[in-house]
């Protein structure tokens, strides 16, 4: 009897609370009158418009508190230099970062461009999948976002994510990502990275807008997305994508 | 809190070619590597055990007791490395409460808990129930407490009773098989199952995982009856340690045999990862892949075994051929351990650099960490065989069991 007592006992309370923890949804901070359901939000990169400025990566690290140095970026600009031989180079460029920013000797190279890179808010997102305790979601707007103060620190979605969107943040000891400076977008407002491009190699926008700077973009280029492949359904699209690009 | 970022800056410059800015940490370290290895000699040890039940091998029976309290110290000890290894380990708990049923690493909490209770703990209790009632019987405080309790307080050595229990560890046996293959398995699961890591994402990852387990698993188990049993004065039994080595041969053998077939598979497919997998294998694995898990870990116990079944060696020397392929192999398997954890973060996912990665030798994942960590389960084994001695039972032979003699 008195272990059965203690059974009841226990399932009186693992029960209600694991119900409960099932039923919380992570609700993240949002406008007043916000509403998240008629926005899908996604990103358009011209990559011939890239002068690689790095400006874009700059406004992120001070916009989202993202740490100064050279091992974490919530997005970064890769430069491609394709030789008439051999293999391509590829560098970051971050001001961080020591060495020469030369890519090659006179006549070496082929072709040279920049390509910036950010979370792809997948449709598919493997990180969402393999996150053991839901920290890391997606939202109804279309963007995938980590809640630092669910997140175990376990470092499974950095492992699954298939472009090295996503680092653990050394002073939080949680995952961390591009939002679509999600504060910002939720307000109306361009993300950091966006507003600052001086060249405007990056479109933002609503898909569901049928007037809008990213419908326009995705009317008028030839589209490409990152590691198709792997079937994650990227929200973020390349426009004039180099094949050497992963 | 400021971190520490004049690592990062060192390994900075031993990278290789271009890497994606983020992957210049290697995420997962020696932690987890420590893990898959102790679920591993969980797994082996346990399947060892199962085989002396559900095929009633009667030569290795006097490594039953042994293998199955081998496996349960070691299960005890495993989640320590992942708990360790966690950003917040005080919200661990989040897994059990609030798991997230899309992925492999949730699923830790349910196939742990399982195996612990369902299969080890009651295998493990009704195994032991007569002995520890007798024993109980006998002793003096505190001892007599100690199994008191762990007896839960039952007293019934009829025959109808240890019938029972003798039925209930053939049950649980058939469900431990099966649960033995979930507990490692799904460890490969959660490597095999990362499409975006060409070095993990393969559905041979569990099974190639599961039967360098069971390899593991075997190894230990002779190298704790070859060390304990000297210790106790005994002598070895050599048709128990032939058999052992054996049911070790043939594993090793598929073992090998899937290692070679992945490797050929992904050789011949050559994707588009095989170019940087083969600068990672040449470059940064080779002493760990392949001099440690291939040659010495596997080639060279392998030839030994052979010779040992070619010619008749005499015991002393058989014994330490013996001991040699066993230290050897758990060497080997450690770094296959090794091999796919840390391997499998040392290319970039942009397939056109490689990383490094350095281990501390204080600190959470440091070495001394890792020593002591490998070491503990031997300790909690020593404690168990305090309380449940794998030897020198009751003379008591009653119900069916056979009571090992050595």
């Amino acid at each position: 009897m008195e272990r059965r007592g203690f059974l009841e006992k226990l399932f009186a309370v693992a029960l209600p609370g694991g119900v409960l923890g099932l039923l919380i949804r992570r609700a993240p901070a949002r406008a007043e009158g916000y509403e998240a359901s008629a926005h899908y939000y996604g990103m358009g990169i011209q990559v011939d418009k890239c002068i690689g400025c790095g400006r874009c990566v700059e406004a992120c690290k001070d916009e989202n508190n993202v740490p100064r140095e050279p091992f974490f970026f919530r997005t970064w600009v890769e430069r491609y230099s394709v030789r008439w031989r051999g293999e391509a180079t590829v560098r970051n460029i971050d001001r961080a970062l020591e060495g020469p920013a030369e890519v090659g000797g006179e006549g070496e190279v082929l072709r040279s461009f920049f390509v910036p890179k950010l979370c792809n808010q997948c449709d598919h997102p493997p990180c969402v999948q393999v996150c053991p305790v839901g920290a890391t979601f997606a939202t109804e707007d279309g963007v995938i976002l980590v809640d630092e103060k669910r997140c175990i620190g376990c470092r499974y979605c950095i492992q699954a994510c298939p472009y090295g969107a996503r680092y653990l943040n050394p002073v939080t000891e949680a995952a961390d990502k591009c939002t679509f400076c999600y504060h910002r977008i939720t307000k109306g407002l361009l993300p950091a990275c966006v507003e600052v491009c001086p060249t405007q190699a990056r479109i933002f926008g609503d898909m569901r807008s049928t007037a809008s700077p990213l419908t326009r973009f995705r009317r008028m280029n030839k589209l490409h997305v990152l590691k198709g492949h792997l079937n994650t359904e990227p929200k973020v699209t390349y426009a004039d994508l180099d094949g050497e690009v992963r | 809190m400021t971190p520490d970022y004049a690592r990062l800056y060192d390994l900075l410059r031993q990278v290789t070619g271009y890497i994606y800015p983020n992957e210049i940490e290697v995420h997962w370290g020696i932690l987890v590597v420590v893990y898959p290895y102790l679920t591993g000699l969980v797994a082996g040890a346990f399947i060892l055990a199962s085989l002396v039940k559900v095929f009633n091998v009667q030569a290795v029976q006097s490594v039953y007791r042994l293998s199955l309290l081998t496996a349960l110290a070691f299960l005890l000890v495993a989640p320590l490395p992942l708990l360790l290894h966690l950003g917040h380990p005080g919200r661990s708990f989040e897994i059990f409460l609030n798991p997230n049923f899309t992925s492999a690493m949730a699923m830790f909490g349910f196939v742990y808990a399982w195996y612990l209770m369902v299969v080890l703990l009651l295998e493990i209790w009704f195994t032991y129930r007569r002995d520890i009632v007798l024993w109980a019987r006998e002793e003096k405080p505190p001892m007599k407490w100690i199994h008191r309790t762990i007896a839960l307080f039952s007293n019934d050595v009829s025959e109808r009773g240890l019938a029972f229990d003798k039925k209930v560890v053939k049950a649980i046996t058939i469900i431990g098989i099966p649960s033995a293959f979930l507990l490692h398995g799904y460890v490969g699961f959660i490597f095999g199952s990362i499409k975006a890591n060409p070095w993990w994402s393969s559905v041979l990852m569990p099974i190639v995982i599961l039967f360098s387990a069971i390899v593991s698993g075997i190894a230990l188990v002779i190298i704790l009856y070859m060390v304990i049993t000297p210790m106790r004065g005994q002598k070895i039994d050599m048709k128990c340690l032939d058999t052992m080595a054996s049911f070790l041969f043939y594993t090793v053998i598929v073992d090998f045999s899937l290692e070679l077939l992945d490797f050929i598979h992904r050789l011949y497919q050559s994707e588009e990862s095989i170019k940087i997998l083969s600068e990672m294998v040449s470059n940064r694995l080779f002493i760990s892949l392949v001099i440690i898990q291939v040659l010495l870990g596997m080639l060279i116990p392998l030839v030994i075994m052979v010779a040992i079944r070619l010619f008749r060696f005499e015991e002393e020397l058989r014994k330490l051929l013996y001991f040699l392929s066993v230290i050897l192999i758990q060497l080997g398997i450690f770094a296959t351990r090794w091999n796919v954890v840390v391997g499998g973060q040392m290319f970039s996912k942009s397939f056109r650099g490689l990383t490094a990665y350095k281990m501390e030798l204080g600190g959470i994942e440091g070495l001394l960490m890792t020593l002591a960590l490998l070491v503990l389960p031997l300790l909690v084994l020593a404690i168990l065989l305090k309380i449940f001695p794998a030897w020198d039972l009751p003379k008591r032979a009653l119900g069916g069991e056979a009571v090992p003699s050595a």
